[in-house]
């Protein structure tokens, strides 16, 4: 018949098993390719959502309004206000001229930093070695007020560079970790790894256990079980076009990635596309683990979003710090597997650094994915309950 | 050695006793019916005999293998109709066939013969999506897939529900044909006018078997008067007969309402003196052969 | 009085007729039973009748109003109710009637007494406070039934109501149907039992998308020489040609 067409006599000499697996997966290519818009959300997905955290939602600060309290106005000052407004991050937009002034700047709401300096900056700077500048921004919103403050300090302390490099005089630097590593501060930098620990997770467990309990919702689960393929079979064949889908999905983001949003592979892409392997392995396993224990597509859905989707964006530091979080979201944050791969891939695409770097995180993932795959295969049913 | 073989079967959900110590054979080769409404405990049981539930107590055997034990002999051997239809409505009718045919280690063309005269019928939309298809096709498509390998038992979960009486009768003379193969049928239905197709029947409410046996058996052993009435008011006459202290039971039946008398020295003549008088018309009385609707309603009150 | 009367009506889907001109009429406090085979254009057709789709062709009147310019009229002076219940499982019985009361628009004032008269009717005292989803199918089904009718509609859809239910509990549901069409509710069922047609005050039998025959089940029964309503259905429907939902 026309499933097997031509190849249907090859078909018929190999083992039961197989033609069982590769005709199930056939099938499982049908129901994607047949849902266009399923298909469709999942091949664009990752692309959506690269361009979204890359370019709208950026903690990336460009054009922001500056206030400057200088009571000094010596040469100092002055060459430090001239760098903060010589670049895109910056415009300087009042000079103030009492220190009270600062709280009414911030209530009218223009301006984003103010910076205060010292009495007799550029003295102290000379004689004493140490001269006060003071930054404010708003802390409501503490990442943005945390970026502003990285930018400014950063240009201050390259001033503060240039007058003792000319003076020569021995001086220190506290090294900010976070601009070292992408000094021109793009936001795509750090969300790219964080995407990729997203889509490869949703894709693969939400997409797996979802599928198994359709198959549990229709009715059909019932008929395959009372068949000959092996139930491990029907598990495994599930997997596999998401495992297709997904290798897809890294090979989007990471062209993308490398070539519109300029973003290198610095370090070992062998090493890379070895730890993303893992990582689906791990997400298909949690799929079948969560489609072990569920029977219905929406609580697959809810489950999927609730315990992995949601984590993963607030915990797993690809969106917020999650060092100056409490405790106890700390310890859920080293529970998650995005974590350690959104880490490895960092260290591995944007820092450059070699194998040694990622073994933790390697041999972490390693673990995850044998557990869970061990208890989803322990958890499996081969009855209805 | 029968074909199945269930010894007092219990299961319970929770506080729900789903099948109370129900005990019964299946000869090789006979079609028996279940026979009894929605929550009766027909899928449970059905869900057993297929190794999809496990029993809470008792034992079964399905082609000489045990329910637990040989769980995946029976497996390779039975066919399976569940409840709901239960295909991929995304795939087409050849599709799916073509998809369950090798699942089950077969292909098509082996076992033809035995679907043929179904999958005629639905031959003519084989390239259609099973979603497209009306409920009466559905189901002929779901038994062609039961029985695309020619299982030697064949479980069929109420294959009729929800199917126009013209599909259903199709249906229930397909299963006199594979009877004829050799294959043996366990079917479930909430039709009691299907009963008389099957070889025996057990009818079943909450979780009890009220009697097993062959339908002529049943409707022989049904010991009341039963009696048909028309009128040209039905509905008074519904309720008058209700009122009536010798009459014990009065049903709708159709074009007729059926009545159990509870005493002997009630005669034909009494009921329609006493329904002259209630100024019915056109009043027609005769005595009847209970049907097995009329044994099952006996047997639940 | 007309309580439906529909001239021509048509649908078709693509190529495919649907609905192939019918016209029919059914009258005030009628019980009218609309057979056909599956995939006979019956869904269809009721679809359009209760304003939920709109004809290709042909008019029709529900109620008095029109089911192509005054469908929201006709679906506030119709009941429905189809196989799969619509009732809230995890509310008591009486939350539900007083649910759908308050959907259906039911005067506030009178909604206490609805309650209590309808579970009298239904003689659902007792269960007053029991969640839908204790109940057994066929309770489910009456209750569905009574909700269809709380807002006394001119007539009520009926789409297979009676499907798996115990004989007995089919009989007390069609009780309810007699009492409801007495008190001058129009009732338009479909069902597969063919021994519920002999029930209905008149039958059509839908036969790929035309309306064959339609009738008392008496008359048919007469003028196809069968003995009941099962035989004149097959004779009828086995010409069916098509195959379509």
């Amino acid at each position: 018949m026309k499933f097997f067409s031509a190849s249907q006599e090859k078909l018929r000499e190999m083992p039961i098993d197989m033609r069982q697996f590769l005709i199930f997966i056939k099938k499982e290519f049908y129901h994607i390719t047949r849902d266009k818009w399923t298909m469709a959300v999942l091949l664009l997905l990752p692309i959506l959502m690269l361009l979204l955290f890359g370019y709208a939602i950026t903690t990336e600060v460009k054009n922001t309004r500056l206030a400057v309290y200088d009571p000094s106005h010596d040469k100092a000052t002055e060459a430090i206000i001239n760098k903060l407004q010589a670049n895109d991050y910056f415009i300087l937009s009042q000079i103030l001229t009492e220190p009270n002034e600062i709280e009414k700047v911030f209530q009218e709401g223009d301006i984003g930093l103010v910076i205060v300096f010292g009495e007799r900056f550029y003295e102290n700077i000379m004689h004493t070695g140490e001269a006060q500048i003071q930054l404010i921004t708003d802390g409501t919103d503490p990442n943005t007020a945390t970026t502003l403050t990285n930018y400014a300090m950063n240009i201050i302390s390259s001033y503060r560079l240039e007058i003792l490099t000319t003076n020569n005089i021995p001086f220190q630097i506290v090294p900010n970790i976070k601009l070292l590593y992408n000094p021109q501060m793009k936001g795509a930098f750090n969300f790219v790894p964080g995407v990729m620990g997203m889509i490869l997770m949703l894709i693969c467990a939400m997409m797996t256990s979802i599928s198994i309990a359709r198959e549990k919702e229709m009715g059909t689960m019932e008929i395959l079980l009372v068949s000959p393929m092996k139930p491990i079979f029907i598990i495994l064949s599930k997997a596999v076009p998401y495992f297709v889908i997904s290798i897809v999905n890294l090979t989007t983001i990471l062209l993308i990635s490398v070539f519109i949003m300029g973003v290198p592979i610095a370090g070992s892409f062998f090493w890379l596309i070895t730890l993303s392997l893992i990582y689906i392995f791990l997400s298909l396993a949690l799929g079948l683990l969560i489609s072990a224990i569920v029977d219905s597509q929406l609580i697959a859905l809810l489950i999927s979003g609730m315990a992995l989707m949601i984590p993963i964006i607030f915990l797993s530091g690809m969106m917020f710090p999650v060092e100056n979080m409490p405790i106890g979201l700390r310890i859920i944050s080293e529970i998650l597997p995005a974590k350690w791969y959104i880490v490895a891939v960092k260290n591995l695409m944007i820092k450059g650094l070699g194998f040694s770097s990622i073994i933790n995180e390697l041999l972490m993932l390693s673990g995850m994915t044998i557990f869970f795959l061990a208890i989803s295969l322990k958890k499996f049913k081969i009855r209805l309950e | 050695m029968k074909a199945i073989s269930v010894n007092n079967i219990y299961r319970n959900y929770g506080d729900v006793e789903a099948l109370i110590d129900i005990s019964f054979e299946v000869e090789q080769g006979e079609i028996f019916g279940i026979i009894g409404p929605d929550g009766a405990g027909k899928t449970t049981l059905f869900r057993i005999l297929t190794t999809l539930l496990l029993a809470d107590k008792g034992s079964a055997t399905v082609d000489g293998c045990d329910v637990i034990k040989d769980f995946k002999l029976i497996r390779n051997r039975v066919g399976y109709m569940p409840g709901r239809f239960s295909l991929y409505l995304d795939l087409t009718v050849e599709e799916n066939l073509n998809f369950f045919a090798t699942v089950f280690n077969t292909t098509i063309e082996e076992n033809y013969y035995l679907i043929e005269d179904i999958y005629k019928q639905l031959e003519p939309f084989k390239d259609r999506r099973a979603s497209a298809l009306s409920g009466g096709m559905k189901q002929k498509l779901a038994l062609c897939c039961s029985l695309i390998h020619k299982p030697t038992v064949l479980f069929l979960d109420e294959p009729t529900t929800g199917v126009d009486p013209v599909s259903r009768k199709e249906l229930w003379e397909m299963l006199k044909k594979l009877k004829q193969q050799g294959i043996s049928i366990l079917v479930s239905t909430p039709y009691m006018d299907e009963a008389e197709m099957c070889d025996r029947i057990a009818l079943i409410q909450n979780g009890n078997f009220l009697k097993i046996d062959t339908p002529k058996n049943i409707v022989n052993q049904f010991d009341n008067i039963l009696w048909a009435l028309s009128s040209n008011r039905m509905y008074d006459l519904l309720n008058d007969l209700r009122n009536h202290p010798k009459i014990k039971s009065c049903y709708a039946f159709g074009d007729s309402h059926h009545i159990t008398i509870s005493t002997d020295n009630f005669l034909l003549n009494d009921l329609n003196i006493f329904l002259n008088e209630k100024g019915h018309k056109d009043i027609e009385i005769s005595p009847i052969k209970a049907s097995i609707e009329d044994c099952f309603m006996q047997l639940t009150n | 009085m007309k309580v439906i009367s529909v001239n021509n009506l048509t649908k078709t889907f693509g190529t495919f007729t649907a609905v192939d001109n019918i016209s029919f009429e059914v009258t005030k406090g009628e019980i009218f039973g609309f057979l056909g085979a599956n995939g006979a254009g019956k869904t269809t057709a009721i679809r359009m009748l209760c304003g939920l789709s709109k004809p290709t062709s042909g008019t029709g009147m529900v109620a008095g109003f029109n089911i192509e310019t005054e469908s929201e009229k006709v679906k506030a002076s119709i009941g429905y109710m189809s196989q799969k219940f619509s009732l809230y499982e995890d509310l008591k019985v009486w939350e539900n009637i007083r649910l759908y009361a308050g959907i259906y628009g039911v005067p506030e004032k009178n909604i206490s007494a609805k309650i209590d008269q309808h579970l009298q009717t239904l003689g659902f005292e007792k269960e007053r406070e029991t969640l839908v989803k204790a109940l057994p199918l066929g309770w489910k089904q009456k209750l569905s039934f009574s909700i269809a009718i709380v807002h006394d509609p001119k007539i009520v859809f009926l789409d297979e109501p009676t499907g798996g239910v115990d004989p007995v509990t089919r009989r007390q549901f069609w009780e309810l149907i007699y009492q409801a069409a007495n008190r001058g509710i129009t009732i338009f069922v479909t069902t597969h039992y063919m021994d519920e047609a002999e029930y209905c005050d008149r039958v059509s039998i839908m036969v790929d998308g035309k309306i064959e025959a339609l009738d008392s089940p008496k008359n048919l029964k007469n003028k196809y020489s069968s003995k009941n309503m099962d035989e004149v259905f097959q004779r009828l429907a086995r010409k069916a040609s098509r195959d379509a939902d």
